[in-house]
């Protein structure tokens, strides 16, 4: 549906009339329509359920909790803690204590099996900036990203838009569960030397987003392996990293680094933030955590146009080094995650779905291949405006995530009530009994 | 491929075949070794531990991909950043902050004169905030406490809730009937990135801004780094008091095009940072016809617009575009909380513009920074307490007044006039007779020696790319009544010394 607009006499920018936004895509025309019509569970029953943000409400309880007990976190006035010291403090350092918070916090997610110094951690309002920052850094306009896929639909706007990087994808299939191969890495690259752009770095997202997988030991080896022997950079994406629903089945690049004596350290840079893990999106918290001086001191300079206020910095820093409450709270949510997913895909067989194992994020990769007329993107997208029109759900379509087998979507169950998602199951239930009866 | 055609004479000579075949050859491997050398374990390694330049790596089968392959590289623009600052207004700015004055605890430290902030209303502040900050970060929904409010995602450009305390804060400042319209504002984490994100927005790679002189060092870093733009000044004399005119932009206007750049707008500072100045209703309204002639865009910075003490109104460009028949569709003004509601670390800039495809553009950005949800709850609170405000604003401007004449008073007993202004945080001092030699260098002789022997951080003119030498930018709010002496004191050791040996 094209939009006239009137030109303004007055110019504007390249990036500002461009598309590579996305907003134009199925991810995002979703959300209008769930914006235009919400699922409520008392004042609008047969809405749309949002099941396309990744939003992690299951343990709400546990920071009201904390700040319920905990006013020092949250006072900020004449006498409160801090309040003059954070008052002198203003530059794009960030405050020391929060950085500490957050090695901790990191360090906790990967049951100490690898450590941060907080030195190297540059503060961002949300990994958004984070990952834009660290394009500009790694990589010129015209060069570009190696990404493999599926990956978070984001990415082209957040990596691309104003940095006029480009990204080339790293085809993942079904065959060995979207697993990264170094035969995949290898053709990525060669296909973007046949462009001839210049690849400047792969960047993975582990847990993966949208799989809710995370990568094993043996793949991130060969992915290291790869960075050094094309001499390239690698960002780990670890925003999911305390959302594994156990412990042990995460394994950070950091771990990988530590087992070789941070040997090719200087070219791994780990995005954090904790919009996910925390469920707080709102407040604007990522980080860069890099191995390379340089790149820390330039995007701790380029932060300045990204940063988090000090009193959410304050706050936070309080909440997360009362080890009582973050070593609870990080167990806690990997629980209740881990029972949501269990729910969701045990309702999902009852209807005849299967989806791929994952064991972390906040959403399943659900397979709807065998809905499909035809094994093509129209077909899926057809599906996916089925789905989102009569049965009323707001699902990813696998396409807006670049993933080169049509009929996958990404399907997001913790940012709603276990009543919500009992009703979007019973939807699709009821959809999938329809299907089979024409 | 010359290498090989003198070769051909020896080639059709005697043994040509085997010294043309062994030549090259023999080339090959000293280049081989060659480049083996330079890239030996003892040369200097890249700043971080790494062992990137591994013998190796040359162990590749192609010359070309044993050429190219270097050290880990990062991207152009990062390694210009990466480069230590030597620039006066940043050096400055970390001295002072390594070894910060402090009356009691560090008498002899580093007196900062060179960071933009207004710390006189402090007090105001802590109490407001200490008797009225309860249960702020949790809200009341259905009579019980959650987070989920400002826990979740909210719209990246600010909520609706802020926008429209802005604008009522906006208008107190101004302090007449002047309205500004929420759903023009566009809300980022600090003026910084509303500065940037606007250029993103109405300029490409290598298009150009006329930026009147002297102006705020730090538009060189927000304004180019990343978008590639160029900033064209238009010098401003002190005979003119520093007040931008028309032929200057006129002038600067065309040569710049002789150059084949494109010119996409003016960006204003008013009130002025540093001089102090505003601009007149006249004077805004020939900045509009001049951009209207041009078909360019006006950025005005108006980020001092609480900061006037004086008989002379401060008139926003906001209010004559509404007044005349001016195109709307090219002005956009950028303001910010910092310098008018001393919040330590809270970062609150906007973008408040006419045209809606800019603010469009500028909405899907803020993604890139967006103000803390916690933060803004927190500014909706302070900023709809109307009694709190008023006061706050009129006390501030008074402190501000009564800091400056003090301040003002002591460098004239020391034979050191101020330009004329009744707004801003600063003094623009003229310091030109007191520099040893008059030029650039002279200039910086006298801010080095007021910095590592004074012990006092001034802002010198050339940071400001002041065309004329001697000036410095003095900011005043960051001191007590009781440190004004210290500095005029610090100012006299130095100078004495200068004008003895000047």
């Amino acid at each position: 549906m094209a939009i006239e607009i009137e030109q303004p006499r007055v110019g504007l920018s390249k990036v500002a009339v461009s598309k590579t936004h996305g907003e134009d895509s199925p991810y995002f025309a979703g959300w209008k329509a769930y914006d235009e019509n919400p699922y409520h569970e008392t004042s609008n029953q047969s809405g749309v359920i949002q099941m396309g943000l990744a939003e992690n409400q299951v343990s709400f309880d546990l920071l009201e909790k904390y700040l319920e007990e905990h006013s020092e976190a949250s006072s900020w006035g004449k006498g409160a803690p801090g309040f003059r010291e954070n008052a002198l403090f203003q530059d794009y350092h960030g405050l020391k204590s929060f950085r500490q918070a957050m090695a901790n916090f990191m360090e906790q997610i990967r049951g100490g099996r690898a450590k941060f110094d907080p030195d190297r951690i540059v503060l961002t309002a949300g990994a958004t900036a984070a990952n834009e920052l660290l394009t500009f850094i790694l990589a010129d306009p015209g060069d570009a990203l190696l990404i493999p896929t599926p990956y978070y639909p984001g990415f082209d706007r957040d990596l691309r838009w104003r940095t006029g990087v480009n990204i080339v994808p790293i085809h993942c299939d079904s065959s060995n569960n979207f697993q990264i191969t170094p035969e995949a890495m290898e053709a990525a690259y060669q296909s973007a030397e046949s462009m001839n752009l210049k690849v400047r770095g792969i960047l993975i997202t582990n847990p993966s987003n949208p799989l809710g997988a995370t990568i094993q030991r043996s793949a991130l080896e060969q992915i290291l392996d790869f960075a050094v022997n094309k001499n390239i950079h690698l960002v780990s994406d670890e925003i999911y990293s305390g959302s594994t629903f156990s412990s042990s089945e995460f394994i950070s690049i950091a771990e990988i680094l530590e087992t070789r004596g941070y040997k090719d350290a200087e070219r791994v840079h780990i995005v954090y933030s904790l919009s996910k893990d925390l469920g707080l999106p709102g407040f604007r918290v990522g980080t860069i955590y890099s191995y390379n001086d340089q790149v820390v001191t330039t995007a701790r300079r380029m932060s300045s146009f990204t940063l988090i206020s000090s009193q959410t910095q304050h706050l936070l820093a309080c909440m997360l080094s009362n080890k009582e409450f973050s070593e609870n709270y990080i167990k806690t949510n990997r629980e209740r995650l881990s029972k949501r997913y269990d729910m969701i895909i045990k309702g999902l067989k009852k209807a005849g779905i299967e989806c791929l194992k994952g064991n972390a994020g906040l959403f399943c990769w659900m397979n709807l291949s065998p809905l499909l007329e035809k094994p093509t993107r129209e077909s899926e997208l057809a599906l996916w405006k089925v789905i989102l029109n009569e049965v009323k759900l707001n699902i990813s379509p696998g396409s807006s995530c670049h993933c080169s087998e049509p009929g996958w979507f990404r399907v997001c169950f913790a940012n709603m009530s276990e009543q919500t998602l009992e009703i979007a199951l019973e939807r699709i239930h009821k959809f999938m009994e329809q299907r089979k009866r024409n | 491929m010359r290498l090989v055609v003198p070769l051909q004479g020896v080639a059709q000579g005697r043994g040509g075949l085997l010294l043309g075949s062994l030549i090259p050859c023999a080339l090959f491997c000293f280049l081989q070794l060659y480049l083996k050398r330079r890239r030996s374990p003892s040369d200097p390694p890249p700043p971080s531990t790494s062992s990137s330049n591994q013998p190796g790596m040359t162990r590749h089968s192609s010359l070309s991909n044993l050429l190219s392959r270097g050290p880990l590289r990062i991207s152009s623009l990062a390694t210009s950043i990466a480069k230590p600052d030597d620039s006066p207004y940043y050096m400055g700015l970390d001295k002072a902050s390594e070894d910060p004055y402090h009356r009691i605890a560090n008498p002899d430290g580093v007196i900062q004169l060179g960071l933009s902030e207004n710390r006189l209303c402090f007090d105001l502040i802590e109490k407001w905030t200490s008797e009225n900050l309860r249960d702020w970060v949790m809200g009341r929904e259905g009579g019980d406490l959650s987070i989920s409010g400002i826990a979740t995602y909210q719209p990246s450009d600010g909520t609706m809730k802020l926008k429209m305390a802005m604008a009522g804060f906006m208008s107190r400042v101004i302090g007449r009937d002047v309205s500004y319209e929420p759903s023009q504002m566009v809300l980022t984490a600090g003026v910084t990135p509303a500065i940037e994100t606007l250029c993103f927005c109405l300029a490409d790679h290598g298009n150009a801004f006329l930026v009147p002189t002297p102006y705020y060092p730090s538009f060189d870093r927000d304004m180019k780094w990343r978008t590639g733009v160029e900033l064209i000044p238009v010098h401003c004399r002190s005979k003119d008091n520093f007040v931008l005119s028309i032929s200057a932009l006129d002038q600067a206007f065309n040569q710049t095009r002789k150059r084949e750049t494109k010119i996409r707008g003016i960006l204003l500072s008013n009130p002025a940072n540093p001089v102090g100045n505003l601009l007149s209703r006249k004077m805004l309204e020939a900045l509009l016809k001049f951009a209207e002639e041009k078909n360019i865009h006006i950025i005005s910075d108006e980020i001092f617009a609480g900061s006037i003490y004086g008989e002379k109104e401060f008139v926003s460009i906001a209010e004559v575009v509404d007044s005349e028949d001016f195109d709307k569709n090219r002005v956009h003004i950028v303001y910010g909380l910092s310098k008018d509601l001393f919040l330590p670390g809270v970062r609150v800039g906007m973008i408040y513009s006419f045209n809606e495809n800019v603010l469009a553009a500028a909405r899907k950005l803020t993604r890139f920074s967006s103000v803390s949800a916690p933060t803004q709850r927190l500014l909706v609170s302070m900023l709809s307490d109307a009694r709190f405000i008023v006061e706050y604003i009129q006390t501030n401007k008074k402190r501000i007044r009564d800091m400056r004449d003090l301040f003002v008073a002591g460098l004239e007993e020391l034979g050191i006039k101020c330009s004329d202004s009744r707004s801003s945080l600063y003094c623009w001092a003229d310091m030109t007779n007191l520099i040893p030699s008059y030029g650039e260098k002279g200039e910086l002789e006298l801010w080095e020696k007021l910095l590592n022997v004074g012990k006092i951080n001034l802002t010198p003119g050339s940071a400001c790319h002041c065309i004329e030498p001697g000036w410095f930018r003095c900011c005043f709010t960051t001191l007590d009544k009781e440190d004004v002496s210290v500095v005029m004191e610090r100012i006299r050791k130095v100078v004495g010394s200068c004008t003895s040996c000047g």
